[in-house]
């Protein structure tokens, strides 16, 4: 239980292949051992979360594989440990760094070996988003990502990057630091900020509403939430592709983990209260971002669009505040990662040959490239929500617990499901389908091995979650139920408000 | 024989500062005969004997002892920030040498002015009566005046020199006014015997002498709305006398205004705790919409400083013994970022000239990595991120602050620090995002020393932090 075990290994490991990225030479050979040397960190870190998937027991509520040693004092300790609604996050971010990487074989030629040693970094950063089970741990590595990341779309980003990159840094910035304040206000309050013992520690009903604002303001600007999700198409559209995979499919699924692992548990009363907004938000999200998805002529601002009203659906299960809705959003952020990156990449293999992201530069794509045509339907099907697809699961989970919780939001949500299969559809159509007319799609050539090895993996895997939830799910049930049942001892007489 | 013993004061308490001073009187000679050439040599005994005084300082004993009758005293926080002080005076020697050479400045009254400017701070750190507090300003002023116009063919630096010292005495003055003040309407001049005396009610007159003697210490510290002097002041003097004045002199300036707040006014703290807090808010805007138009790097980091000041006056504001733990981190976070960013400015060297624009730092991660990446770290730390040194200093002075319920402070600090994140991401910009400019060339093994050290402080603070935070807590206890 002391001391340092399994965790720590997963966040050091990937910092020593940063390092020895660096020690790299500065040449043609040595950018070539960077990458090696980051595609195998990152391998090894996969199968070291797997190892500590097997000693990690699902049939448990608490926190395992805990490991604890005072830091600032005894009070603000270093403190990791997962519990079932965490392990699916960290599993994610292992399994979808080494795609990162071998995304980047050939499209990143310059300053290879920084860009790989940023990589494993943030790869450290996002393991202890997960893992930590302090606050201030926590707030570390949940703002020590902004470093990596703003350099990753400022170096290798497109035209914009600049701008793309300080709004991210800003945005996110200034929705964290009302969370850090509200981080010393709880350390006032309970005394500490282990984890374990704020969610046993009940705060003061009128300090909730504060507290659960500010972190409510850091969570939302990193999922994002409408109206503050503006700083995503830009920073998704500037950023290299595998910058793109990694923002999509686990840095905001931080703003997520953090409403189940801090808003809900620990403010149960402001939680409660501040439903409503939550789900009005998150509905005007759904329907008013599928709408702009619509209108976009750029295909990862398209798709990031469409992740901002996927995120949606997150937001909307977590608050109905039963299990359905819970268990879905955490899926659902499983899901999403899985789909987007997929889609993320799938844009990175015609931006790599064509180097334009413009939907009106492609059209006839079936023709020329039928794997690539067959890949990029799965996905854009898995992200319009097809049953047999993982997407489906979630997106029907959030809606079924918010039918339970609010009738008319899941009956606007649910428009939004239509909304997604326009946008997506449409932008299937116009890309792939169709005669061949621009003269230089003539000679583009289809998926190559390197490319088939990454995507495949992905097309299994959303399958096999659209058939198999259970394997998540599972995972979290226990974890999800607990939480369930101290929201409602903590809220007393008051849920039954909100589930009439 | 007995009588005339124990009539002498202890000088143990107050041995650091002796040995300083001795040291200085000696190298005064050593110059005269000397001259210039013995510059080199003169450098050397002033390092040590800083280095000596940073020992003796250790081996003090842990507890409180007043000596001259109550006149100095020697106590944790006191040590903590003298060691501080001394830290940045040793850096500005070090930093200076062979600038002053290629400036055809190396003059041996440099370092003994750093030295005796070195030895006010130490007093103005363990003054516990007023009028030692006013002694050790004045002996670091006069120093520092000289100091700021070494560089006497440069109208830049004189302009410098006359505007520090035109400022400073009329700051001075506003100080020994405010002294006199208190010292009329409580009879004292020792920090205890007035925290007794405005204990349970205080005339208008004591009130009128605190907002003077704040005045007075606001413009030692550079805050808002005494900053004016600033820019100018950084710009203008030399690069390593503006490293100088962005480090020592100020842990001294914070040091008196925490005692003297502390020790002789804690009793009404409501009075000033709305002053103190305004200059705090007035700093950090100021510090952080200011700063975003500059250009020279210089005038950058005199604003940051101004910004810095008002972080660490938040801790203070709070008026407890969290309060000037967290302080005291700040202090030391600040001093080692500072050098950092001022050893970096002094490698911006092309061809033989001296650059200080920020454009000229363009595409430095590929002509110089290692300092860009030094510098990258330093401006992410001055931000505030973690794991970064930065992030900890304010995370204690917020947290000291929130813990006092000063919520509206917290966040309109911490709001400008997202604000002055702009111009720190600025110079990452341009050193990692822009086409480079022609690379610098290598600076000196002292200069860079300094930068990496203070690079591996930030960086490996999240490790270091607990000591370092033990060190503060045991600083603010002995104020309490």
């Amino acid at each position: 239980m002391f001391g340092f075990g399994i965790l720590s290994g997963l966040l050091v490991l990937p910092l020593v292949g940063a390092l020895l990225v660096l020690a790299t030479k500065n040449d043609e050979a040595g950018s070539r051992n960077a990458r090696w040397i980051a595609f195998w960190t990152t391998i090894v870190t996969f199968v070291l979360s797997l190892v500590a998937l097997s000693r990690f027991d699902s049939k448990q509520a608490g926190f395992q594989l805990v490991e604890r040693m005072n830091w600032l004092g005894e009070n603000i300790v270093y403190q990791l440990g997962v519990d079932g609604i965490a392990m699916p996050f960290v599993i994610l971010t292992t399994f979808l760094m080494p795609f990162c990487i071998a995304a980047s074989f050939y499209s990143i030629k310059e300053r290879a070996k920084e860009y790989y040693a940023l990589f494993l970094l943030l790869e450290t950063l996002m393991i202890g988003v997960f893992a930590s089970l302090d606050l201030v741990l926590f707030y570390v590595f949940f703002e020590a990502g902004l470093i990596p990341m703003f350099l990753i779309i400022g170096i290798w980003g497109g035209a914009r990057r600049i701008y793309a990159s300080f709004k991210f840094f800003l945005y996110t910035l200034l929705g964290s630091v009302l969370m850090l304040i509200a981080i010393m206000a709880m350390y006032w309050t309970a005394g500490t900020t282990d984890i374990v013992k704020l969610l046993a520690f009940k705060f003061p009903s009128g300090m909730q509403y504060w507290l659960w604002l500010a972190f409510f303001a850091s969570f939302a600007v990193k999922m994002p939430m409408w109206p503050v999700h503006t700083w995503l198409p830009d920073a998704h559209v500037e950023a290299p592709t595998a910058g793109s995979v990694i923002l999509a499919g686990i840095l905001l699924k931080m703003g997520g983990y953090g409403f189940i692992r801090f808003s809900l548990p620990m403010f149960p009363e402001a939680s409660l209260y501040f439903a409503n907004l939550v789900f009005a938000l998150s509905v005007i999200a759904i329907i008013y971002t599928s709408l702009v998805a619509m209108m976009q002529e750029d295909i990862k601002k398209l798709i990031a669009y469409s992740s901002v009203a996927h995120m949606g659906f997150v937001t909307m299960g977590l608050f109905t505040l039963n299990a359905q809705g819970v268990q879905g959003a955490v899926f659902q952020m499983v899901s999403h990662g899985l789909v987007s990156g997929a889609l993320f990449l799938c844009v990175g293999v015609v931006y790599d040959r064509m180097h334009t992201r413009m939907i009106s530069a492609y059209g006839g794509l079936v023709n020329k490239m039928p794997i690539y045509a067959v890949i990029f339907l799965l996905f854009t099907m898995a992200n319009v929500g097809l049953p047999g697809t993982s997407g489906f699961v979630g997106e029907f989970l959030t809606l079924l617990g918010s039918y339970k919780a609010n009738t008319w939001v899941a009956f606007f949500a649910t428009t939004g499901v239509i909304f997604s299969a326009c946008y997506a559809l449409w932008l299937f159509a116009r890309v792939v389908y169709g005669k061949v007319e621009k003269h230089a799609l003539e000679t583009i050539p289809d998926l190559d091995a390197r490319e088939l090895a990454l995507l495949v993996p992905l097309a299994l895997l959303t399958v096999y979650y659209g058939v198999q939830p259970d394997v998540i799910l599972n995972m979290s049930q226990a974890s999800v139920d607990a939480l369930i049942g101290a929201m409602k001892t903590g809220l007393g007489g008051k849920l039954a408000l909100l589930a009439q | 024989m007995n009588q005339t013993l124990s009539s002498l004061p202890a000088l143990g308490p107050a041995l650091p500062e002796i040995v300083l001073a001795v040291t200085a009187l000696v190298l005064v000679l050593v110059g005269a005969f000397k001259g210039d050439q013995a510059k080199k040599l003169i450098d050397t005994i002033a390092i040590l004997a800083l280095v000596v005084a940073g020992f003796l300082l250790l081996d003090q004993s842990p507890g409180k002892v007043s000596t001259f009758n109550d006149a100095f005293r020697a106590d944790s926080f006191a040590r903590a920030m003298k060691g501080l002080t001394l830290i940045g005076s040793i850096a500005a020697i070090i930093l200076s040498s062979r600038f002053l050479v290629e400036q055809k400045i190396a003059r041996f009254e440099y370092t003994i002015l750093i030295l005796l400017s070195t030895i006010g701070m130490m007093m103005m750190c363990s003054a516990n009566e007023l009028i030692s507090l006013y002694l050790g300003v004045e002996l670091q002023s006069l120093a520092l005046y000289v100091v700021a116009s070494i560089q006497r063919d440069s109208a830049k630096s004189a302009e410098a020199g006359l505007k520090y010292f035109v400022l400073g005495a009329l700051s001075s003055g506003m100080l020994l006014y405010g002294m006199s003040l208190v010292y009329g309407f409580t009879g004292s001049v020792t920090f205890p015997v007035i925290a007794k005396a405005v204990t349970g009610g205080h005339g208008a007159g004591v009130m009128i002498g605190l907002v003077f003697i704040v005045a007075g210490l606001a413009f030692k510290m550079s805050v808002v709305p005494f900053h004016m002097w600033t820019p100018d002041v950084y710009e203008g003097s030399p690069t390593p006398v503006a490293a100088f004045f962005a480090t020592a002199p100020k842990m001294a300036a914070v040091a008196m205004t925490t005692r003297i707040l502390i020790d002789a006014f804690l009793p009404v703290l409501k009075d000033w705790q709305p002053i103190i807090a305004f200059a705090a808010i007035a700093s950090m805007g100021l510090g952080a919409f200011a700063a975003i138009g500059q250009k020279n790097i210089k005038r950058l980091m005199a604003y940051s400083s101004i910004a810095n000041m008002g972080y660490a006056l938040v801790g203070l504001a709070a008026g407890t013994q969290n309060g000037v733990e967290g302080v005291v981190i700040f202090m030391t976070i600040y001093l080692a970022m500072t050098l950092g960013v001022f050893a970096v400015i002094l490698s911006m060297q092309v061809n033989g000239v001296r650059v200080e624009n920020i454009d000229d730092l363009a595409g430095a991660s590929r002509t110089n990595p290692g300092l860009a990446f030094v510098m990258a770290a330093l401006m992410f730390s001055l931000i505030g991120i973690p794991p970064l040194a930065g992030f900890f200093g304010k995370f204690y002075v917020f947290a000291a602050a929130v813990e006092a319920k000063l919520f509206a402070l917290a966040v309109i600090g911490i709001v400008s620090s997202v604000v002055s994140a702009f111009y720190y991401l600025r110079v990452v910009k341009v050193m990692y995002f822009d086409a480079p400019a022609p690379a610098f060339q290598t600076a000196g093994g002292e200069v860079r020393a300094v930068m990496w050290l203070s690079g591996a402080f930030v960086i490996l603070f999240v490790v270091v932090a607990n000591p370092i935070r033990s060190m503060a807590a045991a600083a603010a206890k002995s104020l309490f």
